[in-house]
């Protein structure tokens, strides 16, 4: 029996329609949180009603993009079972910690404060409020660096041990795992990316006031404004920072990616970063004698600065990386992909032979075989302990497997880092303009409003590339996608992917109807008019 | 004896999973209560009652939901993989209303919600029933078996490595076709709109509400008890899925009547739910105006939650396989066979010390915004409401 290839990619498609869904969402519920909290904590401190009024429409439009934030939210964590239940088993003992953790600690969090946040107003003291819009923010984010330890492991598994009897990984370092520098970085790259949204948000539907109402909403849009445009300048600047240390880590743990998003078929020395170009799309293996781009522009030594932090430093491209026989950063040959294929193959087959020699263990008794089953045993072990770092690459049957999608890595990467760049700038002029009183020109106004839709491509590029990128792999080098997934009929899956996308875009397009009906409605300023 | 640190690991998490998983259908009150939407709200200002006071309450259940996920994910992991990825219909309808109800209360008064406010109150009606129904019929298998066969020799095969799968086309809709199954999840559905009838006689501020839980609770009770009673019946007069020491299943007459007997403390546990389920339902539902009115809740739930707790401790303790295969009696899940390392369940072993401290935010949380009865006159004096 053999798996249908379909079903890997139904359930690739459904697992990525679903988080592209989810991720719509959580950006907003984490930059709105802290943007309506430093709100609250204005009121709070100065007691001027106008901020607890300007914080509780912001909640308002919170409220409604959380509630289906959680609905999508609930698929994902399941899908992990329902549609790629091999992976659960193979690394459930690692993997599984997480999402429990994030039930425990964060889930309970948001859903206990948020309910204090949304109808406590008139019940409970004004600084039990703040802190519980403080804590609904704070949960969130808890919960934010428990999936995304989750998916860092994935990118870079660290801190476990396979074990032959069980035929799985088995964690033996929880604080690697929590706080591997992987995890680290892309918390703070996608939860402070997220204030970014959060803060364009907010800007664009303020913005939206301005042109449309005028002076009535003049005071409430241009405190929004300005709160906004400090958050989102400093989430900016930092973005960019953890971006470059996440390349600096794709560089390291996932060259293939790196190569991917470069368009990279041959690597060498002094190595420049194209900052634009257009792939050659006859371009498919590195040695099909194509041309890599019809047009490129590079930035000289780039791109070997920012994976190797030295201009002239070496970066491997798809050939070296599948033929091997370069220098590695610690001193090492690089192994070819036949290598690795032929070591991941032993290892597999060491785990099968493990298998059957503890069956036979478990039923010998002759002291002579018992000893000779012994010392077989530990022969497997040792091979598979040798090979286990290429365990997944006994899985793949053609190197041309092992490359990424390489125009839709390529550009991705450039739109998250040009939209990146852009609204850097766009908040440095918000910032000014706001603070100076200067935030008048309808043009501005309208830049802000149409810089929304850029802001969630260049979210939903950013997670493209990470996810994309790290194709074929459930597990970096450990785990390929076609090893992960649950046996079932690809037609099942195709069912529920239909149906699911059905449901998300339903409920998206309502979302979106009551979002605008809100803005279109108002925060409660009769006091400030 | 002194257990095993690994045993008792594998126990204690068994324990909190069953925790859990009592909690969770104890929180079913919020479906429950949403499938009386249209009985016990009889007109748009009941309905928004009924609505606004379970809605107050749904993140709980919703997010018990998941971290019961999580944790059987992280302590048994080959449950999770097994039985999601296998009985993939079965947990994906169950998902897909609990989808629907997530929206629901946000979305159905609002403006611009495109399907209308009767679509978003039919979804939450539907996760009312769908869900208590197939949760119950899910956690019925524990005791009636499922059809899988799981393989770990799988993972060598390079061209099909999947370890575990279902033995038929159905894909854990087969569940429904066991009478049982169905029995148990039609207990559940009747006990979670009990425990939703309770709650708005302490909840909701309205006599017409109180009335009509009240007939709910005369009528539905001994509908509860014939379905629960029969299951239960069942399961200690037929066979159950036992294991050897050496890991070795097989079948054996009375098992879980066994599991009783041999465990007095499960025992008492089990029958203490029981008698707090019926005692606040007589509170509330039968007698008139006493000193404990209103608060048949906390007895039910309390019984609820110990009842649950002690039919999952009778499925996984003493020798049991929890979630056994009727394909392959050998493939059957046990907690020793299907939970994580040591290592793993030490570690979150001490994370589940911090769970006393989550409980007691929520409590003091909810405390101080619930001090009284959701009315009519507060709904129209607050922003905030569904």
């Amino acid at each position: 029996m053999e798996l249908d290839l379909n079903l890997i990619d139904w359930s690739r498609a459904q697992f990525a329609m679903t988080a592209i869904y989810h991720w719509l969402f959580v950006p907003l519920t984490l930059g709105l949180s802290l943007i309506m909290a430093i709100m609250e904590t204005v009121y709070y401190r100065t007691g001027d009603e106008f901020w607890k009024r300007t914080a509780k429409f912001w909640m308002k439009l919170f409220g409604i993009n959380f509630a289906i934030g959680v609905a999508t939210g609930i698929i994902l964590e399941f899908e992990f079972g329902t549609n790629w239940s091999n992976y659960s088993w193979f690394v459930g003992d690692i993997f599984g910690a997480p999402l429990a953790i994030e039930g425990i600690l964060a889930f309970f969090m948001e859903a206990t404060f948020v309910a204090v946040m949304f109808f406590g107003w008139n019940k409970v003291g004004k600084k039990f409020h703040l802190a519980s819009t403080w804590l609904t923010g704070i949960g969130a984010a808890i919960s934010a660096w428990w999936i995304l330890v989750a998916n860092s492991w994935m990118q870079y598994p660290v801190g476990m041990e396979f074990n032959p009897e069980t035929v799985r990984n088995e964690m033996t370092d929880f604080f690697a795992v929590a706080f591997s520098p992987v995890a680290v970085t892309k918390f703070f790259h996608a939860v402070i990316s997220s204030w970014i949204v959060g803060s364009v948000f907010a800007i664009a539907v303020a913005s939206w006031y301005l042109l449309r109402k005028g002076e009535s909403h003049k005071k409430f849009a241009l405190s929004s404004i300005k709160v906004a445009s400090v958050v989102g300048l400093a989430a900016s600047l930092i973005t960019l920072f953890t971006g470059d240390k996440s390349a600096y880590h794709v560089a390291q743990y996932q060259p293939m990616k790196l190569a991917a998003i470069e368009g990279l078929y041959e690597g060498g020395e002094s190595v420049g970063l194209v900052g634009m170009g257009i792939l050659n799309p006859d371009k498919q293996w590195y040695d099909d004698g194509e041309e890599e781009f019809l047009v490129d522009f590079k930035i000289p030594y780039g791109l070997s600065y920012l994976a190797t932090r030295d201009a002239n430093g070496y970066v491997p491209g798809v050939k070296e990386l599948i033929e091997g026989g370069y220098t590695l950063a610690d001193g090492g040959m690089a192994l070819s992909v036949d290598e690795k294929m032929a070591r991941g193959k032993a290892a597999v087959e060491a785990m099968g032979a493990y298998r059957e020699t503890s069956k036979a263990l478990k039923t010998a008794s002759d002291s002579i075989e018992v000893a000779l089953l012994k010392n077989d045993l530990a022969i497997y072990d040792e091979v598979i302990d040798e090979n286990m770092e290429y365990f997944g690459y006994g899985y793949i049957g053609d190197p041309k497997e092992l490359l990424p999608n390489v125009p839709l890595n390529f550009y991705a990467f450039r739109v998250m880092v040009i939209l990146g760049a852009y609204f850097i700038l766009f908040f440095i002029v918000s910032s000014v303009l706001s603070f100076k009183g200067r935030y008048r020109q309808k043009w501005l106004q309208w830049i802000a409003i149409i810089s929304l839709p850029l802001v969630y491509l260049c979210s939903q590029a950013g997670w493209i590339v990470a996810e994309a990128g790290r194709q074929p792999w459930a597990i970096q080098d450990l785990m390929p996608v076609g090893a992960a997934v649950s046996n079932l009929p690809a037609s099942s899956v195709q069912v529920t992917f239909f149906l699911f996308l059905a449901l998300f875009t339903i409920l998206l397009v309502a979302e979106i109807g009551i979002m605008l009906k809100a803005i279109k409605k108002g925060p409660d300023l009769e006091q400030d008019r | 004896m002194i257990m095993d640190t690994y045993v008792f690991l594998q126990h204690y998490w068994w324990a909190v999973v069953s925790l859990l998983g009592a909690i969770l259908v104890f929180l079913l009150f919020v479906q429950g209560g949403n499938s009386l939407l249209f009985c016990v709200g009889k007109d748009d200002i009941r309905k928004q009652l009924v609505i606004n006071s379970t809605g107050r309450k749904w993140e709980f259940t919703f997010t018990t939901l998941v971290t019961f996920g999580g944790a059987f994910f992280a302590s048994f992991p080959l449950f999770y993989s097994t039985s999601f990825g296998g009985a993939y219909w079965l947990w994906m309808i169950i998902l897909f209303t609990f989808v629907l109800q997530a929206v629901s209360y946000e979305f159905q008064s609002k403006l611009g919600n495109l399907l209308g406010k009767r679509t978003y109150r039919m979804f939450l009606v539907i996760n009312g029933i769908v869900g208590p129904v197939l949760l119950g019929g899910a956690v019925a298998t524990f005791f009636t078996g499922s059809n899988f066969i799981v393989d770990k020799g799988n993972l060598t095969e390079l061209s099909m490595p999947v370890i575990s799968g279902w033995a038929n086309a159905s894909h854990g809709l087969d569940a429904l076709l066991n009478v049982w199954n169905v029995v148990f999840g039609v207990a559940v559905f009747f006990l979670a709109r009990i425990l939703g009838a309770l709650y708005f006689i302490n909840n909701i501020d309205s006599p017409e509400i109180a009335a009509s839980s009240r007939r709910v609770l005369k009528i539905e009770t001994p509908l509860f008890l014939v379905f629960f009673l029969a299951f239960f019946i069942r399961i200690l007069t037929g066979e159950g899925f036992a294991v050897s020491d050496d890991g070795t299943v097989f079948m054996e007459q009375y098992k879980y009547w066994h599991n009783f007997l041999e465990m007095p403390v499960v025992t008492v546990v089990f029958l203490l739910g029981v008698l707090l389920l019926l005692a606040g339902i007589v509170v509330d539902g039968y007698l008139g105006k006493n000193r404990f009115s209103g608060k048949g809740i906390f007895f039910s739930g309390f019984g609820t939650v110990l009842v649950v707790f002690g039919l999952l401790l009778c499925a996984g303790y003493n020798g049991t396989a929890y979630y056994p295969s009727t394909a392959d009696l050998q493939s059957s899940l046990t907690i020793a066979n299907s939970c994580s390392s040591e290592f793993t369940l030490k570690t979150m072993a001490y994370v589940s010390i911090l769970v006393p401290f989550v409980i007691a935010y929520i409590v003091y949380a909810w405390k101080s915004i619930n001090s009284k009865k959701l009315s009519a006159k507060e709904l129209e004096e607050e922003d905030e409401k569904y």
